[in-house]
């Protein structure tokens, strides 16, 4: 056991004298850090909106007050032709266009029914099924406020109250960064971690002093275990960097135990540095490792609920993510982070990421090997 | 197990598909002996101090290292010998000390010791002044050197060098030379491979290999007396031509 | 022009010899594009959906069904008792929006006065939020509406989307696939194997030999381009039969696009192999500085215009961003050259400023 320390010390040196590296290890996940939390925002506030009014009547005009005041939508124009609303969808500013009928007001006060058309620009599927609700939403409100308004008929009942209340627990002015810094603290961790450490022993290969210390009679746990730790504490100390930056900039609510999620980060770690350690015993150069790494990264990431929920993939597509080690800290960030889960709500996903350490890097330890077949 | 031979190697045999690399070799070598692995590039000589080492597995044939066997106890030869590969072993980002902090280190040295051995051996090779430079600023005849003591930090019974001398200049090969030799006085049985047929003359006793074979196997004055020839550089030819 | 042949042949070997890389280099759009049609999705599949139901009569019992037939939603094996229940629910992480009936609804239904429901979203995801609420709320309206027996008066509204009816997110992501895939092949590989060579010192052996440098990056690069085509071809055909999706313009002119931008990352990855020296760091520069902002801030999954100003001015200067456009406009808006004239001069200008560079870097080397 006493040749562990010797490992450490000699990896913490050499991350400390490579040049090209520091900047990659220790400026570039906190610039990504900020650049992803601004730009992965899938919040839809800015839709742009062109409206055809053929109807130019006091309830037309009502209708676009509506829907410029939700600050949904940004007027991008205001006519009764068609074409110059498809001409900037054509050029992309603008994202939707309503279209509203003649007679819209005449019909609307004399109970006919009159029919709106919204026209969005569909490339982007997500953005398009939000300005539908959204729309949806506001058309349904001022439809209730013409019923409300006009006089009611013997024939007809009156109408039935229904208040409806909505409350957005947890993020409350649904700022969508809350969601998603939690999550890209997983991915900068995950990024470094795999990189670093698939790299790692793959360098020792190309440069030879791998068949120095194969010579040598350490024990092949020693060689993986002083060669996991370094990265283990760079990982959990740029999570904790990660942390603070969340709080005072991006003003993240730490609902649950700090305790736990370090607890947590500190098993999932061992998972992505063994999954890094076993790419690096499989490959024989580091452009190869870097290759691997990249393409596991990829999958990984976009199957881990981090930019678009897991719930709402296909049942075969979520048995797949039950292999996946990020969509497990991706969830557990978030639960504790902004919900405060206790341990007893996440014990399953300790259990799961425990036994993905183990799996891991005892294959990662049988694959190293110290004598050539 | 017979106590005079450090090495011992029976019908030793390595392929690599259909190619083979060392072909059915036999020797032994005697404790406290320079024992010389001759030949030219691709003749199998890495092949062969690799099983040796305990980090290739022989396809086929018989050998004891320091009384183990190499099929089934490498871990236990490790225990007793010091390697230095052909690629330059020595991190270049490290310093001399942190070098050796670290083989010593690695091969168990508990650090009282490591620090002494450091100086002993900064001293010895007068590299006091620079134990703190990179060693990627050192020339590489010194870092063979130091690559040397590095390898034999921890006093085994048995140091396997390949290649250590080449592309090093004549006067610091006759340096390199020395240390050897003080290590072999010492009661280290050295094992040593290169292409240099001028350097055979210094060892105790050689073996000259020629695709994967031994085709020669006596003291260097032996050879020169059974092939008639002036140099090894003769014997060499003269075997390659037969 | 024969030595030139040899030379570019050699380059097949080395990519062909490199099984691993060469797997991953067919086998990720493969993978992406797959992942990225079928599992990468926004659309509501059975969120988990849990009542607390003061009242227990017709009215609540009526609006639970429509709810839970609507195919939206699944309801959640837990019920809660009291509102204490709900917040214990949420945390446990599976129910995504608890509706809760005030006491006597059917009652103050009849009686006209207020009855009362309230939503309430685990809005740690804001858009699953926002969505779930707005189908909760536009089923509850539609009983209202039932329940009214008001004829006519109602707005209705006829949605059309414009080129992907369906709202598949893999309309939106195949450009970007195919854009990530190109400039990783043709940036990320050539200025790796051109240091490669410079590490090896091979370089300066290529250098005294007759070939004229021009040539010879040529050589290094021409397999690459024949590569990256082969990639964009790949994706293309997986999504046209996989994912039907169209290329309403003309595929002659998006071939032509795909070899401009092809050409643009090639020399981006020209440039970055004569600023570096080894192929670590060559690595690192065109995963930082080329494969990051290309996903991130290229439009590509986030969409730019919801992007600070800052970032959105960024965004102008990487050649992804223009290349997405393009695609995009020539697949699925059926554009011709007329339309996107502009992201395509911008392309080839980015890549005459690079080769223009490189050479300056190259001569300033040899001189």
């Amino acid at each position: 056991m006493k040749i562990i320390p010797f490992i450490v010390q000699k990896e913490f040196l050499q991350i400390f004298r490579n040049k090209s590296m520091l900047p990659i290890i220790f400026v570039m996940p906190f610039v990504q850090l900020l650049v992803l939390s601004y730009a992965a925002n899938f919040e839809v506030k800015n839709l742009t909106l062109y409206i055809t009014d053929h109807d130019y009547s006091a309830a037309s005009q009502r209708l676009v007050n509506k829907f410029q005041g939700t600050g949904y939508f940004q007027l991008t124009g205001l006519s009764s032709g068609v074409q110059a609303g498809f001409e900037q969808i054509e050029k992309n500013e603008a994202d939707l266009i309503l279209q509203i009928p003649f007679d819209f007001e005449k019909n609307l006060y004399s109970r006919q029914p009159t029919d709106l058309q919204l026209i969005v620009n569909a490339i982007d599927g997500i953005k398009a099924g939000l300005a539908n609700t959204y729309s949806n939403a506001i058309i349904a409100d001022f439809n209730e406020e013409i019923s409300a308004e006009l006089p009611v008929t013997q024939v007809m009942r009156r109408a039935v109250p229904i208040q409806i209340e909505s409350h957005n627990w947890f993020n409350t002015e649904l700022d969508y960064k809350t969601f998603m810094v939690p999550g890209i603290l997983v991915l900068l961790v995950t990024m470094i971690g795999a990189f670093l450490s698939s790299m790692n022993i793959v360098r020792e290969k190309e440069i030879g002093t791998i068949e120095q210390l194969n010579a040598t009679t350490i024990k092949k746990h020693q060689f993986i275990i002083g060669k996991l730790l370094p990265f283990w504490l760079l990982g959990l100390a740029e999570l904790t960097f990660g942390l603070i930056l969340a709080r005072l900039i991006f003003d993240i609510p730490f609902e649950g135990s700090l305790l736990l999620v370090f607890g947590f980060a500190a098993i999932y770690m061992l998972v992505v540095l063994g999954i890094g350690m076993f790419i690096s015993t499989v490959t024989d150069t580091q452009q190869q490792a870097m290759f691997i790494a990249w393409f596991f990264l990829v999958i990984f990431i976009l199957m881990s609920g981090l930019f678009t929920a897991i719930e709402n993939m296909p049942i075969w597509a979520q048995q797949i993510t039950r292999f996946n080690p990020v969509a497990y800290f991706v969830k557990f960030m978030r639960m504790v982070l902004l919900k405060g889960s206790t341990f007893q709500d996440v014990q399953y996903l300790f259990g799961a990421i425990t036994l993905y350490a183990i799996i891991i890097n005892v294959l990662a330890i049988l694959n190293y090997r110290k004598t050539s077949i | 197990m017979n106590n005079t031979y450090a090495i011992k190697a029976e019908n030793l045999t390595r392929q690599f598909g259909s190619f083979t690399a060392v072909d059915q070799i036999s020797f032994q070598v005697k404790k406290g002996e320079i024992f010389g692995f001759l030949g030219a590039n691709g003749a199998g000589k890495t092949t062969a101090i690799r099983m040796l080492c305990g980090l290739l597995k022989p396809s086929g044939g018989h050998a004891e290292v320091a009384g183990f066997d190499i099929f089934r106890q490498q871990e236990k030869i490790k225990q007793h010998i010091g390697y230095m590969s052909q690629k330059f072993s020595l991190y270049e980002d490290l310093t001399l000390y942190e070098n050796i902090r670290f083989y010593g280190g690695v091969y168990g040295l508990r650090m009282s010791e490591i620090r002494e051995r450091a100086e002993d051996l900064l001293k010895k090779l007068g590299l006091t002044q620079q134990r703190n430079l990179l060693v990627k600023s050192l020339p590489l005849g010194w870092k063979q050197k130091l690559a040397f003591s590095v390898a034999s930090i921890h006093n085994p019974e048995i140091v396997f060098l390949d290649e250590p001398t080449s592309g090093v200049d004549p006067v610091t090969r006759r340096q390199f030379w020395n240390l050897i030799y003080e290590a072999a006085h010492g009661g280290t049985t050295i094992f040593i491979t290169t292409h240099y047929m001028e350097e055979a003359e210094y060892c105790n006793r050689i073996s000259l290999m020629v695709a994967g074979k031994i085709k020669a196997l006596d003291t260097p004055t032996g050879l020169k007396t059974q092939y008639a020839a002036e140099s090894m550089d003769d014997v060499f030819l003269k075997l390659t031509q037969q | 022009m024969k030595q030139f042949i040899a030379f570019v042949k050699k380059e097949f070997y080395h990519i062909f010899r490199d099984k691993r890389t060469l797997l991953i280099l067919f086998g990720m759009p493969v993978v992406q594009v797959i992942l990225f049609g079928f599992a990468i999705t926004n659309e509501i599949n059975e969120a988990h959906i849990v009542f607390l139901d003061k009242s227990h009569d017709v009215a609540t019992d009526k609006i639970k069904d429509k709810i839970l037939s609507s195919g939206y939603f699944r309801l959640n094996e837990k019920t809660p008792r009291s509102s204490a229940d709900l917040q214990e629910i949420f945390r446990e992480g599976k129910v995504k929006v608890a509706v809760v009936f005030g006491q006597n609804f059917y009652k103050n239904m009849l009686t006209h006065q207020s009855a009362n429901i309230e939503i309430l979203a685990d809005a740690s995801d804001p858009n699953m939020a926002t969505t779930l609420t707005a189908y909760v709320t536009a089923i509850i309206r539609q009983y209202q509406a039932e329940e009214q027996t008001i004829t006519g008066g109602l707005i209705g509204t006829e949605v059309k989307m414009l080129y992907n009816e369906q709202l598949k997110g893999v309309f939106l992501f195949v450009p970007g696939v195919i854009t990530v895939i190109l400039m990783l092949v043709s940036a990320m590989m050539t200025s790796i194997t051109i240091t490669r060579e410079k590490e090896l010192g091979t370089m300066e052996i290529l250098m005294v030999s007759p070939l004229k440098p021009g040539l010879i990056i040529l050589g290094k690069s021409t397999p690459y381009i024949a590569l990256a085509m082969i990639n964009a071809v790949t994706i293309l055909l997986l999504a046209w039969t996989v994912f039907e999706m169209p290329i309403r313009g003309s595929l002659l002119l998006l071939l032509a696009e795909c070899l401009l931008f092809v050409i643009t990352s090639l020399s981006i990855g020209i440039l970055i192999s004569t600023i570096t020296n080894s192929q670590q760091t060559a690595l690192l520069i065109s995963l930082m500085a080329l494969m990051l902002p290309t996903i991130l801030l290229s439009g590509f999954i986030f969409p730019i215009n919801s992007m600070p100003l800052v970032l959105r001015y960024v965004s102008n200067i990487i050649p992804a961003r223009w290349f997405i456009e393009i695609v995009r406009s020539i697949m699925l808006k059926g554009v011709g050259l007329e339309v996107i004239w502009t992201e395509t001069l911008v392309l080839a200008g980015m890549a005459l400023l690079f080769i223009v560079v490189s050479i300056k870097k190259f001569n300033i080397r040899l001189g």
